[in-house]
């Protein structure tokens, strides 16, 4: 008896004390990390940055952007011409199948446009499709995108956030269906949807021969969700995961130090901004529809010390309201607010506030930059109180016009087009607190001009007016840290978006 | 005894309604529901439809007949923020959080009360002190700390044990104590208080005096004495763990209810933190049962009133 339960105890021992299994390369499987769960993994029903990683990965696009020249080059349609300024015509490729085999054809693409164009299909980032006014068929490989209107940024945006949806398939389905079985033409099949912990996926061996995207290397991909920045970092420590992003730079700094991790530092399109509530009556919000009390916030904030201690990397100061690199985001034009708090506190008091006043800092990520600012606002005598939610509840109060100062972030989809940050945010959606008729009548009338220099000019007097009546403060563009295995070939691409689909084992 | 059975699971049936009540009310006073239903996208006219496809144009009274009309028949709906039905949701994350809290519980009971009646026995001993801090360390200590420190020296250094998930029974040994130990404290000090009252009483020094064996004595007579109020307290806990595990899960990232109600709250998915709230206080209640069942079992004094 005695002898049993002690062999019992050793054999216990032995399981508590072995191991875990770890080597991911062996296994031919690459686990990557993130902080946030989505709601829905179709791309049209998510505004998520996890989203975009799938899109790319499960479905394609008509074309793709090449990173490196910046041209559109074929994805699953061949070739294209403009008939006329408001009709765009495909040639499609003839050999893609679905994950489920069936082979994608011009119905997929006129099913998909049609889609997500409808008020049913309750498409979250309505800009992304809202400015095409539906398609048609031509033959089996032929399909024509009728435009609203014209619209210049218009391959920007099917290279980047129109993936196409497998008509038979979906219509079987359901969008409900769909989410948890998904399927798409990408170089990953989606095996397994768990809601609130992740996405499993393999290689798809069947995946388009010559795709600009290459082929997919890694068996196999698991997107997992970890809510605790911690435990992201220890279970890449212990190998329990391959690949984490968002680490903060000061852990980024020891992580270095390790010796089976390699650290990447490297600037995104994402633009942390300041909106000022505008629209509401509250009055909460009297402070903020004068245009001096958001010139001495402006003022207030030193954006290039938050830069050089807070965000690092490649992170620089950002003046006008979008990336500096996408095209249109016209800089000459734009008014650059230099930290100056002495000049804030005189403005504060020629607009009355000469004491300052207490208001509220609404925040959903890097709660460290908030608070930083809520210091420098304190400097000045304007005392915020920092709520910080979750970002569909954010930007709940945002549109309910309960949020005087919100930080928020943008990383345009990675859409290299000014259209992608200015549509959403001054263009008159819910989004846009400030809602100055001019800049939106400018931003349609450059949005629906094909001529480059009018539409530049177009850009340059929104973003001027935006600047000068500091209807947001532009803050800085973030930089993203990635962290990951030895073991793993992984390049960082400014558009904040990983193509596992090219990484390789070493 | 059946009577007092009778009354008590009376009592409970009564809260677990008044707990409905309460949540339903005051989750329907909270905000707009078809507006949170419909999206900040959708348009008046929308919204307006969905007030009333989801009935929610009746009046409160109607509405919460029907709510619980579905709940008593367990269903709760769809939820807003994830695509699925209100009970799949919660079907798989139930078994993560009984499981958590169920083996917390027997790990605290496990260290707690053999130290609870070591500390007894041995008062104002070294072996006493020594479970004095141990008791005001784990009271002490922030459990996010703790769980953290866990992770470091288990995972990180040690590499036994992996850091997040719930794949094997290994992933659940570091959530496992680093919640127990929350709730082993009050367990201990309970048990050693209760030990010192029985062991002062008159029939203890009966017992001694007969001659019985210091074992018997103890485990026979003592301690059965000494765990009526632990066993209440026990339950308290279990409740406690069930619904307040939302730090180590998130730590650990054990998809659980505590998470998943800590996502609905701050989605505004109020089909999901009904249906989490009323779960919880019946598991509560019932559980508050059973220790009250268990203690008239134990004690018959108990069964009178």
């Amino acid at each position: 008896m005695l002898k049993t339960s002690l062999n019992c105890a050793v054999l216990a021992a032995t399981l508590a004390f072995s191991p875990v299994a770890l080597a991911n390369k062996a296994n031919d499987t690459l686990i990557y990390v993130s902080d946030s769960d989505l709601e829905n993994v179709s791309p049209y029903h998510n505004n998520m940055r996890e989203g975009v990683i799938l899109l790319h990965h499960v479905w394609d696009t008509l074309v793709l952007r090449d990173i490196k020249t910046g041209k559109y080059v074929p994805l699953l349609a061949t070739s294209w011409k403009w008939v006329d300024p408001t009709t765009l015509e495909f040639a499609l490729r003839k050999d893609v199948k679905f994950h489920n085999g069936d082979p994608f054809t011009a119905d997929d693409v006129v099913f998909t446009v049609n889609y997500v164009l409808s008020p049913a299909a309750k498409v979250v980032t309505k800009q992304n499709v809202d400015w095409m006014a539906g398609a048609e068929k031509i033959d089996d490989y032929t399909v024509r995108i009728k435009l609203k209107e014209p619209f210049p940024a218009a391959m920007e945006y099917l290279a980047a956030a129109v993936p196409m949806y497998p008509k038979k398939y979906f219509e079987k389905v359901g969008l409900e269906g769909f989410a948890k079985a998904p399927i798409g033409t990408g170089p990953y099949k989606v095996v397994s949807v768990t809601s609130g912990q992740g996405v499993k996926m393999v290689k798809n061996p069947d995946y388009m021969k010559d795709s600009p995207k290459g082929q997919p290397k890694i068996g196999k991909l698991e997107f997992k969700v970890i809510p605790d920045g911690e435990s992201r970092v220890a279970e890449l420590m212990t190998g329990g995961v391959d690949w984490i992003w968002r680490v903060p730079a000061d852990q980024a700094e020891s992580l270095k130090a390790m010796p089976d991790i390699s650290v990447l530092s490297s600037e995104t399109m994402r633009v942390a901004f300041l909106i000022f509530e505008m629209q509401s009556d509250d009055p909460a919000i009297k402070p903020f529809k004068d245009e001096r009390v958001r010139k001495a916030i402006s003022m207030s904030i030193d954006r290039q010390a938050m830069v050089d201690n807070l965000v690092r990397g490649g992170s620089r100061v950002m003046n006008a309201a979008c990336f500096i690199d996408q095209t249109m985001c016209v800089q000459n034009t734009v008014v650059k607010y230099t930290y100056d708090p002495a000049k804030a506190k005189a403005l504060l008091k020629e607009a009355g506030y000469p004491n300052g006043f207490d208001t509220e800092m609404y925040a959903y990520r890097e709660r460290d930059y908030a608070e930083a600012m809520i210091g420098y606002l304190q400097a000045v005598g304007i005392k915020a109180k920092l709520n910080f939610l979750k970002y569909p509840a954010m930007r709940g109060e945002l549109h309910a016009g309960k949020s005087p100062i919100t930080m928020n972030t943008w990383g345009s989809y990675s859409v290299n087009d000014a259209s992608a940050f200015t549509g959403n945010y001054f263009k008159g959606s819910p989004d846009d607190r400030s809602r100055d008729p001019e800049v939106i009548a400018w931003l349609k009338e450059a949005d629906s001009t094909v001529d480059e220099a009018k539409r530049e000019a177009l850009y340059g007097k929104a973003l001027k007016r935006i600047s000068e009546k500091a209807y947001v403060f532009p803050l800085f563009s973030y930089s993203a840290n990635y962290a990951f295995t030895k073991d793993l070939n992984f390049t960082a691409q400014p558009d904040e978006l990983p193509r596992f689909y090219a990484a390789s084992w070493k | 005894m059946l009577n007092f059975t009778l009354r008590r699971v009376a009592v409970a049936i009564c809260v677990a309604f008044t707990v409905a009540v309460f949540s339903f009310f005051l989750l329907h006073l909270s905000g707009d529901l078809a507006t949170a239903i419909a999206g900040p996208e959708s348009t008046a006219e929308q919204i307006e439809q969905i007030r009333v496809q989801f009935g929610l144009d009746q009046p409160l009274t109607t509405q919460f007949v029907a709510w619980l009309w579905k709940a008593v028949h367990f269903d709760f709906g769809r939820s807003f923020y994830f695509q699925d039905q209100v009970t799949t949701l919660i079907g798989g994350r139930l078994g993560v959080t009984m499981t958590l809290g169920g083996l917390s519980l027997a790990f605290a009971l496990l260290i707690a009360i053999p130290l609870g009646v070591l500390a007894a026995i041995k008062r104002d001993t070294w072996v006493d002190r020594l479970a004095l801090t141990i008791s005001v360390f784990g009271q002490a200590m922030p459990s996010f700390w703790f769980a953290l420190t866990l992770i470091l020296i288990f995972a990180v250094d040690l590499r036994w044990l992996p850091v997040s998930g719930t794949g094997t029974w290994k992933h659940f040994v570091m959530p496992v104590i680093a919640l127990g130990t929350y709730a082993m404290p009050a367990i201990m000090r309970l048990t050693r208080n209760g030990m010192l009252d029985v062991l002062s009483s008159d029939y203890i020094r009966t017992a001694r005096a007969k001659g019985l064996r210091t074992g018997t004595v103890m485990f026979k007579h003592a301690l059965r004495n000494a765990v009526i109020p632990v066993v209440g307290l026990a339950a308290v806990q279990l409740g406690f763990m069930l619904g307040g595990s939302i730090v180590i899960e998130t730590i650990f990232s054990l998809h659980g209810l505590g998470h998943l109600a800590w996502e609905a709250i701050s989605r505004n998915d109020y089909p999901v933190v009904q249906a989490v709230v009323l779960l919880l206080s019946v598991v509560y209640i019932f559980v508050t049962l059973v220790a009250d069942l268990l203690n008239a079992a134990l004690d018959p004094r108990m069964r009178s009133n």
